[in-house]
């Protein structure tokens, strides 16, 4: 059996895992236009920040391929796919064959339309290679703007402040992490950001980038004109389905598969941000981007590519995130229904925060800030959509856990395993 | 091919008291310094890797560590590739030089066992003594509340 996966990031290692579960044989291939060992994303901003060295970055150890048997193709873009033959052709012209395909394309950065687009020192901040070449250009004290104040931007915005730069970030929503926070902690967290030195414009958006080659300055909706020297477009990560458009593959905004991770073409597998799957909260299909999701869906992809049986359950959005000294837990709804119960309390002494949001006696949302040390049981109630109705009165508490349960739950929880 | 047993570790409720002598020891095992009095009075000390959960006015408490799950959801959320299962051994390890201290695994673990070593900003969890051999809880608890079985 031959097995092809284009991409290789975290959904890529998910399947290799998971083909390697059941066949230690099986041929595996990998191809990824981007020509390194396989790293991590999310440490894109750790590795800017200067906190972690280039080593660190790769997501597994460096004979990973050879350990594993894996054949790599590095730093060539796969171009087309022919489902019909069970190809997938190469930017050079190489053709590779397939028994089973994984499609694990993952995100492409959004990019709106903006007046004098695209300049030199303009960046987007997903790729290794994107901080690479900020960090040629960066120097203590130059003008930095981000763009979208989201979790990829501001951490982008903090690795650039602890770079020494000046920052400024341009949002067009009128809070920060208006993805995964309320009006209140978004309110907070901004407000400790400032203390840091970044500088917010909310409701705003930069409509013409100007300067020769190279970004000199920025012109805002509202009217502002920034002096730049580093631009970064952190809006958003889209499904990197470009290669598929208008092809058989079914796509909505992500690619649709089933919970074997199939999509509707024989033999083809896809898995990661490039997908759509359930939210187990909502109940509607989306692209859930998170990394906890690419894993496990090149997991079960993996398995059953190679003769195996799993099946995806579903997910739900889930985030821990830190800037500077801070650190935020989020997972499931963040747009309360009407008769949704919210639980909620702050502190200013601590500046602790946390959230929770119930529907029908079952979590479907939190947002934990500064305090979260077992959010784990929180997600695991979310996951199994267990009644809560019980232990209503003690999940705020301070020291939440297990004891919060009644005996034979947490019996059962301990001894039954997972 | 070597089989190993799988064990993990069990609390008894009826029998912990409360006395986080599991926590100690836990230090102690994973730290250079052996000796307690010494180990409690250090600066930056190593952190326990295994919880003792109590509530004021309640008598129950129990001492809590990693289960070790056979589809862990703490190794699909790590980000640095930090967290491994290693295979031959059953037990899931986190690889202190690569954590970055993202607590992904915290967010994800059903059971809350993994800590934070807020010193080093890493994941602190149990590895149930694979250097040592019999885990130094189990071994050291005064009221033989925890115990080490084969599953």
């Amino acid at each position: 059996m031959k097995h092809v996966i284009i991409g290789n990031s975290i959904a890529c290692a998910g399947c290799i895992e998971g083909i390697r579960r059941i066949s230690k044989e099986d041929e595996i291939i990998v191809i990824s236009d981007e020509p390194y060992h396989i790293y991590s994303r999310p440490l894109i901003s750790y590795w800017l920040s200067g906190k972690i060295p280039t080593e660190k970055i790769y997501y597994r150890p460096l004979d990973y391929y050879e350990k594993n048997k894996i054949k790599t193709i590095l730093g060539k873009k796969a171009i087309k796919v022919d489902f019909e033959v069970q190809r997938v052709i190469l930017e050079d012209g190489q053709e590779i064959e397939y028994d089973k395909l994984l499609i694990a394309t993952g995100g492409k950065p959004f990019i709106p339309p903006i007046k004098g687009y695209p300049k030199e020192s303009v960046f987007t901040f997903i790729k290794f290679d994107d901080v690479k070449r900020i960090d040629k250009e960066l120097k203590p004290n130059i003008n930095t703007v981000v763009v979208g104040a989201g979790l990829s931007g501001l951490k982008a915005a903090e690795a650039l402040i602890k770079r020494g730069c000046k920052v400024k970030v341009v949002e067009l929503a009128n809070k920060i992490l208006g993805s995964i926070l309320d009006e209140f902690s978004a309110k907070k967290v901004k407000d400790y950001l400032e203390e840091k030195g970044i500088e917010f414009y909310l409701e705003n958006s930069v409509v013409e980038i100007l300067g020769k080659n190279k970004v000199e300055r920025i012109i805002l909706q509202k009217g502002e004109e920034l002096k730049v020297d580093i631009l970064i477009i952190a809006i958003g990560v889209i499904p990197n389905v470009d290669i598929f458009k208008d092809t058989p593959l079914k796509l909505r905004r992500g690619i649709l598969v089933n919970e074997r991770m199939e999509t509707n073409i024989n033999n083809v597998y896809a898995a990661g941000d490039v997908v759509e799957s359930l939210d187990l909260i909502t109940g509607n299909q989306r692209v859930i981007p998170i990394l906890p999701n690419a894993y496990t869906q090149g997991k079960i992809a993996g398995i059953n590519m190679a003769g195996g049986e799993a099946m995806y359950d579903g997910s739900f959005p889930i985030n821990s995130i830190g800037f500077f000294d801070i650190h935020i837990m989020t997972g499931g709804i963040n747009n309360p229904q009407e008769n949704t119960e919210i639980l909620e309390k702050w502190d200013e002494d601590t500046k602790i925060y946390k959230k929770i949001y119930i529907d029908d006696n079952k979590i479907t949302g939190f947002i934990f800030i500064n305090s979260f040390d077992r959010t784990g049981i929180i997600v695991d109630l979310m996951r199994k959509k267990v009644n809560i109705s019980e232990i209503k009165h003690k999940i705020l508490s301070d020291n939440f856990g297990l004891l919060d349960f009644p005996r034979e739950f947490r019996r059962e929880k301990i001894f039954g395993g997972v | 091919m070597k089989n190993p047993t799988k064990k993990r570790i069990f609390p008894k409720e009826e029998y912990c008291l409360g006395c986080h002598l599991c926590e100690i020891y836990c230090i102690s095992a994973h730290s250079k310094e052996k000796n307690l009095v010494k180990l409690f009075k250090m600066p930056n000390r190593p952190y326990p890797r295994i919880l003792v959960e109590e509530k004021e006015g309640e008598y129950i408490t129990f001492a809590l560590q990693c289960r070790h799950c056979d589809e862990p959801y703490c190794i699909t959320a790590c980000i640095s590739g930090a967290l491994q299962m290693d295979q031959n051994k059953h037990l899931i390890i986190c690889d202190e030089e690569k954590c970055v201290g993202c607590w992904s695994c915290i967010l994800v673990c059903p059971y809350g066992a993994i800590r934070r070593n807020d010193n080093k900003k890493i994941a602190s969890k149990c590895d149930l003594c694979i250097e040592r051999g019999i885990p130094a809880c189990v071994e050291n608890c005064p009221n033989e509340a925890l115990e080490l079985r084969e599953v």
